[in-house]
């Protein structure tokens, strides 16, 4: 435990992505099957212990601490496990040695509700003051260190230099203490296989296209449907939906899941009926409306009706027990289309490849794109075998030209890690009227990137010389630099009170040049959105 | 605004400039410019000639020393172990005492007198870490624990953020105490304060400025800036520095995040709660008042162990930086 409380310490204190890499891989070298198998799944948020609750720990200190003292303390320090862990007391002569993960967490399993206070106090006797605030965040499962899943298979992936795919892969099949997993990176052993099992495999995921010339002979072309991307595995007589990251989104899209009875791992992106992305005839509804189903743990039956969801097949990669990842794009793409006469037509279509024969002709038609309101074009070599991750060469997108608008600067803020010293978060705003006639700047959208290391260290020392006002980290600034940004769409926003939020916004161009009362109205942005 | 003793017409610590001002110590948000006539030990007066440039008015008191002042009052000072020059300070009329703590602990400290335990009728005493969450670990530990970061990596630098006074030669002070012999680097703003510890007897070992070294040199060193400069261009020049910060703040890990800070370092110069809670106890006083910090959560321990207790609400005390 001292170990895994060491490194939960560092995690904390760790700003820089590799750094936190560099820990965790550190941590699974170094330590002892299986308490680093258990660690990791506790990392991201993988165990859960029902017998533990806040209140669990709050009725541990309400023994020992006088109430208000805890109330207090608890709303200074803004987190109950924190508070316990530097509140109790350490005891004169431990009455045991410090326990290993692998202890914790069986004991904790085993707890009840009845028995979960005095148990738990025997661990904390055991433990220092660090011990102690890993053990409560391990236990009530919110360690909060912005360790992401796919942050821990690439630190797993450098632990034991094998590859991330391979990680993807097989993760999904295993559960805590992944004994079988470690046994394979760590010590060589056969790979996990779960072909039995629903599971999770990696996307295909394409390269931005920038200056690339392709051959179309080489190259088919797809329509870039704004949805999200999902797989949707059949097998064993189970079925289930996984978002990018490889989260299982099933129980959302109950008509998605009940609506493949065999056994198939497809690939595609999930929308919603509509007109708005590529016209009445087969269309789709904007990614908004997807949005009003994406996050919900029950589906009303006016939902489902409302926002009906499809998936536009892109992919075939398993079916009836046939790997086809192996096979060339053309020949998956044969056996999809044969595939879909298998699928209910009202929640499976298939993504159409584009009839272009030449560039210039998929440049033309790329260009009529945003009428259709389609976010760009996919280009999949032909050969091109299903490969998981973004390789080289094989499939590409091609966004359409990014839409522009002048805003004028209005807040900055400092970054973290490299650019802790530097203001680079900018908040941007556009007029609500005439700002002859008193018009007042609305914020329109936050960008951190799309500037260069030299521009960067411009736009600090411009807010720095033209600071008006000061909100803890942030800056206002006197609202007098015009800053092109650059953004992919804009949507209908309750939430903000321009009434508009961008999508992907970048700072393009530092428009010295530009007077602020020049700069956009919020009038002309509302007028992109499309839906 | 400050204490006003009203028999002797003073104030003590006034944050606006007053006809008579007693100064516990040399902290700005204590020790302010521009007092007509000012009281205070010999260090902290010279502390505030070194900021306000003037001593105008001012008269030194040694430790132990009683003074008779207006209206029958008489004021004696005794160590508050805080920083150098830092008193308690006690009053007398009419056969009662008043000591005013100032800021204080209570650990050994090798840049100041240690706090003396003062019997009085009315003992006023800060509550910066005036709840029980705060328990400040031996300093020895701190030291070590920035010790180990410079040795781990020798290509990077520690920057570490320490208070201009008090905190900062504390610090030097005990890197030397546990043998550290190489040459402490320091940001501008700390050097004339170091200077002036110098003076009055304290060793601090080779010093030298950070501005103007090379990358190069400054590789494995350890160096001591204002808590201000850490995430600032002046931080930029550094090799890679591991950012520290030495405050009691740092126990709370969310305030060290805020800060950006990789090396969270527990060191303060004020009590925490077992000190504070100790010198109520030892001090025994009839009533105890409580300014500046938490002042809640020390009145609940009073109302718990029936001690009469009241809360000063004192304006313009600072604690962001320990």
């Amino acid at each position: 435990m001292e170990r895994f409380a060491a490194l939960v310490d560092a995690l904390t204190y760790t700003r820089s992505r590799n750094a936190k890499l560099e820990l965790i891989a550190a941590y699974l070298r170094e330590t002892p099957d299986p308490d680093r198998g258990w660690a990791l799944a506790a990392l991201t948020g993988g165990l859960s212990f029902p017998a533990v609750k806040g209140g669990t720990v709050r009725g541990l200190m309400m023994d020992r601490v006088d109430p208000v003292l805890f109330a207090l303390s608890r709303d200074y320090v803004g987190d109950t496990a924190e508070t316990a862990s530097l509140l109790w007391p350490d005891p004169v002569t431990p009455p045991g040695p410090v326990p290993g993960v692998t202890e914790a967490v069986t004991s904790l399993a085993a707890m009840t509700r009845t028995s979960a206070q005095p148990e738990l106090a025997g661990l904390m006797d055991r433990l220092d003051a660090n011990g102690r605030y890993a053990l409560l965040k391990l236990a009530t499962g919110a360690m909060r260190l912005g360790i992401s899943a796919r942050l821990a298979k690439l630190a797993f992936a450098q632990a034991f230099a094998v590859s991330v795919d391979e990680v993807e892969e097989y993760w999904h099949g295993q559960a805590p203490p992944y004994a079988a997993l470690f046994a394979w990176a760590a010590g060589g052993g056969p790979a996990p296989r779960s072909d039995h099992l629903p599971l999770f495999r990696p996307f295909m995921l394409a390269q931005a296209l920038e200056d690339t010339v392709v051959d179309l002979d080489l190259f088919a072309a797809e329509w870039k449907w704004d949805g999200i991307r999902v797989e949707i595995v059949h097998v064993g007589g189970e079925t289930r939906l996984y978002s990018r990251s490889g989260d299982d989104i099933s129980g959302s899209f109950p008509e998605i899941t009940g609506a493949l009875p065999f056994d198939a791992v497809l690939d595609g992106e999930l929308l919603v009926r509509g007109s708005h992305q590529g016209g009445e005839e087969g269309g789709a509804a904007s990614f908004n409306a997807l949005q009003q189903r994406l996050g919900r743990k029950l589906v009303s039956a006016k939902m489902l009706a409302e926002y009906p969801a499809f998936v536009r097949l892109y992919d075939v990669l398993i079916i009836a027990g046939e790997d086809l990842r192996a096979l060339p794009w053309h020949e998956r793409r044969e056996r999809l289309e044969q595939t879909m006469a298998l699928l209910d037509a009202e929640r499976f279509d298939i993504s159409p490849v584009i009839p272009a024969q030449s560039i210039a002709e998929l440049t033309e038609i790329r260009a009529r794109a945003r009428d259709a309101a389609i976010e760009g074009v996919m280009l999949k070599r032909r050969d091109s075998a299903y490969v998981a991750g973004r390789r080289t060469g094989l499939w590409y997108k091609w966004k359409r030209d990014p839409l522009l608008a002048d805003c004028v600067l209005m807040y900055a803020q400092r970054g973290s890690g490299k650019r802790s010293s530097f203001y680079s978060d900018f908040t941007f705003g556009a007029w609500d009227g005439d700002p002859d006639q008193g018009a007042t700047l609305l914020p329109v959208g936050k960008a951190y990137f799309g500037f260069t290391d030299e521009e960067l260290k411009w736009l600090d020392s411009y807010v720095r010389n033209h600071t008006v006002n000061r909100f803890g980290p942030v800056r206002e600034t006197d609202h007098s630099l015009v800053l092109e940004v650059a953004f992919d769409a804009i949507n209908a926003s309750k939430r903000h009170k321009s009434g508009l939020a961008m999508r992907f916004p970048r700072i393009h161009r530092i428009r010295t040049d530009k007077p602020a009362e020049e700069a956009d109205r919020i009038a002309s942005l509302l007028a992109l959105i499309v839906d | 605004m400050g204490l006003y003793v009203e028999p002797a017409q003073c104030w003590i610590d006034p944050s606006r400039p007053a006809e008579l001002a007693l100064i516990t110590h040399g902290h700005a948000d204590h020790a302010r410019g521009g007092h007509a006539r000012t009281i205070a030990t010999p260090a902290t007066l010279a502390i505030m000639v070194l900021r306000y440039q003037t001593e105008a008015g001012a008269t030194p008191v040694n430790y132990g020393e009683t003074l008779a002042l207006a209206g029958g009052v008489s004021v004696t000072f005794a160590p508050a172990g805080h920083v150098l020059g830092s008193a308690q300070i006690l009053l007398e009329y009419q056969g009662e005492r008043v000591v005013v703590s100032g800021d204080y602990k209570r650990r050994a400290d090798p840049t100041c007198a240690p706090f003396a335990v003062t019997a009085c009728d009315v003992f006023i005493t800060e509550a910066t870490f005036g709840l029980p969450v705060f328990r400040h670990p031996p300093i020895e530990q701190e030291i070590a624990r920035l010790l180990a970061a410079r040795a781990a990596h020798p290509q990077r630098c520690v920057l570490v953020g320490a208070y201009a006074l008090g905190k900062a030669q504390r610090l030097i002070a005990e890197l030397r105490r546990a043998g550290y012999a190489e040459p402490i680097y320091l940001h501008g703003a700390l050097e004339k304060m170091c200077q002036l510890y110098i003076e009055h007897g304290i060793a601090l070992g080779p010093l030298r400025p950070a501005t103007g070294a090379s990358r190069a040199e400054l590789a494995g060193q350890i160096i001591l800036a204002p808590p201000g400069a850490l995430n600032d261009r002046w931080a930029r020049r550094l090799p890679e520095p591991i950012t520290a910060m030495a405050s009691g703040w740092m126990q709370i890990r969310q305030r060290a995040r805020q800060r950006n800070i990789e090396l969270p370092l527990v060191i303060s110069d004020h009590a925490d709660w077992a000190e504070l809670t100790q010198t109520i106890a030892e001090v025994s006083p009839a009533e105890t008042w409580i300014t500046h910090g938490r002042e809640e959560g020390l009145l609940r321990w009073c109302e718990l162990h029936q001690r009469r207790a009241q809360a000063l609400a004192l304006l313009g005390y600072e604690d962001e930086d320990d």
